[in-house]
């Protein structure tokens, strides 16, 4: 079901030792698991390791045959909790979601897993959803890692350090009994590179053998007294065993020269943009190699105190690259010079901006302050004097070239929604609208304009807490998606709402799957899948929670039902939530599906209809109101070739899918009656034949007796 | 350093950035090249701006080591699949005149803020087109997204073709074609656009094309009309095409004696009025009431449109469903005026009338039903004049009249902006009524602005702002500045 198919990938997951494997990143580390004898897999989707439960969905086959299990996590948090399996037990576990908001959510599971330790290899793969191109906070997993002792791998971001760093995690994770987290930032989850693949390897322990042998231990279980242990078992055993691996196994990378009046260390994430920064400045080749001594922390935590010093010695300055605020690893190793008493001077956020990505012209900008400062008799003369060509200035281009947010794709069943909502808050005033995660976010762009504030996933009920005063004359709405409801949303939104009798309207969007993930599979799915328990229903759901006044909408391109429900949650005198259920079928998912299973029946001779709308020109007066309630990317403008005529006129593109959501805004809001409807009937059958011939004759009449008793313009291309 | 090749494609979600990029990855790899790919996925993919990422450099024993993301000034070749991004890519500094080669198709995708403005809020493609192509060391810039659909298939085809046609890359064009014929899906059609691309003349079709107006009809109706337009010679020569479309189209919209009409309106006008007034009278005497609608969607020539905007093969059948939502005020208005105003001044049968009528209704105009209610409501049209919404819209073109002339005698100017506020009307029902008041609002100031300089350029400014916005904000706040001159 999930947007993207991965099942002719993954059959390159079964490559032997030797063979070189192709592809992204999130393949590669796939493979990685595999060859590391993983006993079990779990995760939850997000941007940007969606794509990797994906992959591992498509891969289940092959990972069963190797006797892994793997499970789509119903959140982060049980995602995290799966890890629970490697406590007791040698297997080798991996989770994979995004950071933060994914750590975030399954930071109670990671804290626990943390203190009791492990016994099996326990990595959690985080999907860095951060710098240009995400959707979330922007925030460090760094934190999380330093909080709860658990060990932050950041490799080179090229597939062979990856994949060696999934084993590193694994066996790092076993030699200090500590989880270890694997950092890969959004861009490498979408690499495109190669490696020399390796055998995969079979569990030495799997799930079953464990099921089937069980065992306990009250040490590793976090209560009084064991916790206290766990917090100074940490420090004084596992830290230091953490270290000696990573010391002994060299894990953390040496470039450049040995000596050098300066030095530079930086996150392995980084290497690659660190290179060519200095490429560009003409102190490393195309290679990577490079006049500069460079420090790479393919671990970021925890550091090793006498790498740092031992690198710092004899320098007279460091230069720290990090992203993102605090600067954790530079105060790191500033205070582990300052205890070492070292005289080399440390610099990072300065040269650097103290937030926000490390892009390539910033790095770029950095280190050149940070070396005519520090080294200028290093800087090449094409660095000291750059022969760049002045910025051109284009004042009137930045005035013209419009924004271009995201927004819903052509035929979204979500659209109809906040079309309606508008017409809703146009007959009754505005409300406070709680926005949730997911697609149905983009209400709060052009040309809706609708929500207030977004506080985590599944929380948009929630976020509407505290606006439940019985005298006020008015609700608040909130939204949320079934991805959302089903991670979340039921008990933190829905069953607190019910539990404390708010009044406020909750709209949950229904759209067959986790749409903005990519569609992967949840409970309430439409489709059947082989592995997985759907078809549970949201409102058998809701109402098992307590809500009373339910409404289940089947088709959300209905706007005017959608705005008479709407307004009836906001009027009825009836007390406690008001749930609406608005579901109809992702289109893009159902496009992917449905397009060629159309196209086929149309060459098999099958009759089909293929509905697209259109607006007439003649009947449009170009005043846009249908834009400003649609936003399709398949409605725009045109002009037309009419002296009379000063503004374009709406205009249907090719790429409309028939939702008919335009023709429904026109009807609700009566805008106007430009709108229509044509259903192309492919291989139609003699009834239509016939029907069609007699209506054809019948109207041709009627058409040509008025055109005999007026004046007929037409226009002739000449 | 200079070893490494980088390109970068900015696009629109959904338009296939990634298939380009990946056939880049491909063809680089096929001559021998080692080449690293990113992409960001995800929400960027649902019709926001993305960008996709391609190094490479000649294969050795060494890997080199790649950058995952752009940095400005430092791309070698930049391929825009949309006008705006490639304006946008020249102000993030990825095209850079000392060594970017820019491909970029100049179709638009207009953005959102873009299409709900109530007037034109499109942004001006020359200007883009322009910059763009002063700020690259090499352009290829052309529509490449019509040649692609010509040919049946997608720009990321054409733009390949582009690619090719630059010769920023040094592969030769059979290694190209080598890579569209490995893909395995449309290749013939993506052949047909990549070729098309690469061989494109810009010549091709810069001639105007010129229309040649047909009439036909019924004898006596010809001779009328040939004498009627005959007229159109006694008018300043610079007006007399407006005035050609204005008759048209009100002969078209009624009869030949309305177009008298309205040849008599211009009439009483000062001759340096003529060009605008031709339009914006025509426009005010051709509104749009059910009439109108269900003539124009009961013609054969609409048929014709239609079957060709939805690519409807000849002789295949398609079925056509008509949006309608009447409403009282749209019954009231076609009935007779007397027992239109009649049941308008009754709130209770106005409310009732409402209440049986007030619904969408879905017309099938391929039907002979849907077909027949609508041809019988247009063959109403002798009977305009003596319908209610006809009253309405006489008086609102005398009072447009007679305000014209009023201003014409001592500022020409300012009756030519007057006239042209007729364009805040437009639409049905609330659209239509919100246009009404925003047309009564920007001539309420005439007063306030009576015996100024600046009146006309008043005027212009107050209805440029009323096309801003859908509410009025923009108007609300001008007028507040003219309202405060007094």
């Amino acid at each position: 079901m999930a947007e993207r198919s991965f099942a002719k990938e993954v059959q390159h997951l079964k490559i032997g030792a030797g063979e070189t494997f192709r592809g992204e990143g999130i393949l590669a580390i796939t493979k990685a698991l595999l060859e590391n004898g993983v006993g079990y897999v779990a995760g939850y989707q997000g941007s940007p390791i969606s794509h990797l439960m994906d992959v591992l969905a498509d891969a289940q086959d092959i990972l069963s045959d190797m006797g892994v299990h793997f499970e789509a996590s119903a959140s982060e948090a049980t995602a995290a909790a799966t890890l629970a399996a490697s406590v007791h037990y040698p297997i080798r576990g991996a989770v994979t979601f995004k950071s933060t908001v994914g750590t975030n959510v399954a930071s109670d599971a990671l804290a626990n897993l943390a203190s009791g330790g492990v016994t099996g290899g326990a990595l959690v793969i985080v999907g860095e959803d951060y710098g240009e191109g995400s959707s979330i906070m922007q925030e460090r997993s760094h934190a999380f890692a330093m909080k709860s002792q658990i060990w932050l791998l950041d490799p080179r971001p090229n597939l062979p350090s990856m994949v060696k760093a999934v084993g590193d995690g694994f066996a790092l994770s076993e030699a200090s009994n500590s989880p270890v987290m694997l950092q890969l930032r959004i861009k490498s989850c979408h690499l495109l590179g190669e490696f020399e693949a390796r055998e995969n390897v079979r569990p030495s322990t799997t799930v079953k053998d464990a099921l089937e042998n069980p065992k306990r231990d009250v040490e590793r279980i976090v209560l009084p007294p064991a916790s206290y242990l766990h917090e100074q078992e940490k420090v004084t055993k596992r830290l230091p065993a953490a270290i000696e691996y990573i010391r002994a196994n060299k894990l953390n990378e040496h470039f450049g020269p040995k000596q050098g009046k300066v030095g530079i260390i930086c996150q392995g994430g980084h290497y690659n943009g660190v290179i060519r920064a200095l490429q560009r400045l003409g102190l490393a080749n195309m290679y990577g190699d490079c006049d500069v001594p460079l420090h790479v922390l393919n671990v970021t935590y925890p550091l090793l105190d006498d790498k740092i010093i031992a690198f710092a010695k004899d320098k007279d300055s460091l230069f720290v690259i990090e992203e993102g605020h605090p600067a954790y690893i530079e105060q790191n190793i500033r205070a582990i010079l300052h205890k070492a008493g070292a005289r080399c001077a440390v610099e990072g956020k300065g040269p650097l901006p103290e937030a926000g990505e490390l892009t390539g012209q910033i790095l770029l900008d950095g280190l050149s302050s940070y070396f005519s400062n520090a080294a200028p008799d290093l800087m090449p003369s094409v660095a000291r004097a750059p022969n760049a060509p002045p910025q051109l200035k284009m004042p009137e281009l930045a005035d013209t070239v419009p924004a271009r947010p995201p927004s819903f794709c052509i035929g979204c069943p979500e659209r109809p929604i906040f079309a309606a909502t508008k017409l809703v808050e146009e007959e009754l005033g505005p409300h406070h609208i709680a926005s949730d995660i997911g697609c149905h976010l983009f209400s709060i762009n052009a040309p809706f304009d609708l929500g207030s504030t977004t506080m985590g996933y599944g929380l948009g009920p929630a976020s509407a807490s505290a606006f439940n005063d019985k005298s006020a004359n008015r609700r608040s709405i909130s939204f949320l998606g079934d991805g959302g409801f089903w991670h979340n949303g039921l008990t933190s939104s829905i069953g607190n709402a019910v539990f404390n009798e708010n009044d406020g309207v909750i709209i949950i969007v229904d759209n067959y799957y986790s749409a903005a993930t990519g569609g992967q599979d949840i409970l309430s799915s439409r489709a059947d899948n082989v592995s997985k328990s759907t078809q549970h229903p949201i409102k058998k759901a809701v109402e098992g929670m307590g809500v009373k006044w339910v409404r289940q909408i089947d088709r959300t391109y209905d706007v005017g039902k959608m705005q008479a429900t709407l307004k009836e949650a906001l009027e009825t005198p009836e007390t406690g939530p008001k749930v609406i259920i608005a579901s109809s079928e992702c289109m893009l998912n159902k496009q992917r599906r449905e397009k060629p299973l159309a196209k086929n029946a149309v060459s098999e001779g099958k009759r089909m209809t293929r509905t697209r709308f259109g607006v007439d020109e003649d009947v449009c007066t170009g005043d846009h109101a249908c834009i400003r309630l649609s936003g399709c990317p398949s409605l725009s403008l045109k002009t037309l070739d009419d002296p009379l005529r000063d503004d374009p006129v709406a205009s249907i593109d090719q790429n409309c899918v028939g939702c008919g959501n335009c023709g429904e805004v026109a009807d609700a809001a009566v805008l106007c009656p430009s709108f229509y409807q044509a259903d192309l009937i492919q291989n139609p059958s003699k009834i239509d034949r016939t029907l069609s011939e007699w209506r054809t004759k019948i109207i041709t009449k009627l058409q040509k007796r008025r055109d005999a008793r007026r004046l007929v313009f037409s226009k002739d291309l000449s | 350093m200079s070893d490494i090749i980088k390109l970068a494609v900015l696009a629109v979600g959904g338009q296939g950035g990634g298939v380009l990029t990946n056939w880049i990855a491909d063809l680089a790899t096929r001559c021998d090249y080692a080449v690293q790919m990113t992409s960001v996925a995800g929400v960027a993919q649902r019709t926001g701006a993305t960008i996709y990422y391609v190094e490479m450099a000649p294969k050795t024993d060494r890997q080199p080591v790649f950058a995952l993301s752009p940095s400005p000034g430092d791309l070698d070749i930049l391929i825009a699949a949309e006008l705006m991004e490639a304006g946008r890519a020249v102000l993030r500094g990825f095209v850079t005149p000392d060594r970017t080669t820019l491909i970029a198709s100049t179709h638009r995708i207009l953005a959102t803020s873009e299409k709900m403005v109530p007037g034109d809020g499109r942004a001006k493609d020359a200007l883009v087109e322009s910059e763009i192509t002063k700020a690259a060391l090499r352009s290829v810039c052309f529509d490449m997204d019509t040649l692609a659909t010509n040919a049946g298939s997608m720009i990321s085809a054409s733009l390949f073709g582009g690619l090719a046609r630059s010769g920023a890359l040094p592969f030769e064009t059979a290694q190209f074609e080598a890579v569209i014929e490995a893909s395995g899906r449309g290749v013939a059609q993506s052949l047909a656009a990549f070729r098309a691309a690469l061989n494109y003349e810009p010549t091709a079709d810069t001639f105007v094309k010129k229309h040649n107006e047909t009439v036909n009809g019924p004898k006596n109706l010809l001779s009328d009309w040939h004498a009627l337009s005959d007229q159109v010679k006694n008018f300043p020569s610079d007006a007399q095409d407006m005035i050609k479309a204005g008759l048209q189209k009100t002969v078209d919209y009624q009869d030949i004696a309305y177009g008298k009409t309205y040849l008599s309106h211009l009439q009483t006008l000062s001759p340096e009025l003529t060009q605008t007034a031709a339009k914006y009278i025509a426009n005010a005497m051709c509104y749009d009431d059910i009439l109108r609608v269900a003539d124009l969607k009961t013609r054969a020539s609409r048929q014709t449109r239609l079957r060709t905007e939805q690519d409807i093969p000849e002789g295949e059948i398609v079925h056509v469903t008509e949006y309608f939502h009447p409403r009282a005020e749209e019954i009231c208005g076609t009935l007779p005026a007397r027992l239109g105003a009649w049941i308008e001044a009754r709130p209770k049968m106005f409310q009732l009338l409402d209440k049986l009528t007030n619904k969408g209704r879905r017309i099938r105009t391929d039907g002979i039903i849907g077909f027949g209610a609508l041809w019988i409501v247009s063959a109403l049209k002798p009977y305009r004049r003596q319908l209610l919404r006809h009253r309405y819209e006489s008086a609102h073109l005398d009072r447009l009249l007679k305000i014209t002339q009023q201003s014409a005698s001592k500022d020409p100017q300012l009756a030519i902006e007057i006239l042209a506020c007729q364009r805040l009307i437009k639409g049905y029902s609330d659209t239509h009524l919100r246009g009404q008041s925003k047309f009564d609002k920007v001539l309420s100031v005439l007063d306030a602005l009576e015996g100024r300089e600046d009146a006309a350029e008043w005027i212009k400014r107050l209805r440029t702002a009323a096309l801003e916005d859908e509410k009025g904000d923009a108007l609300d706040g001008a007028l507040a500045t003219v309202r405060s001159f007094t």
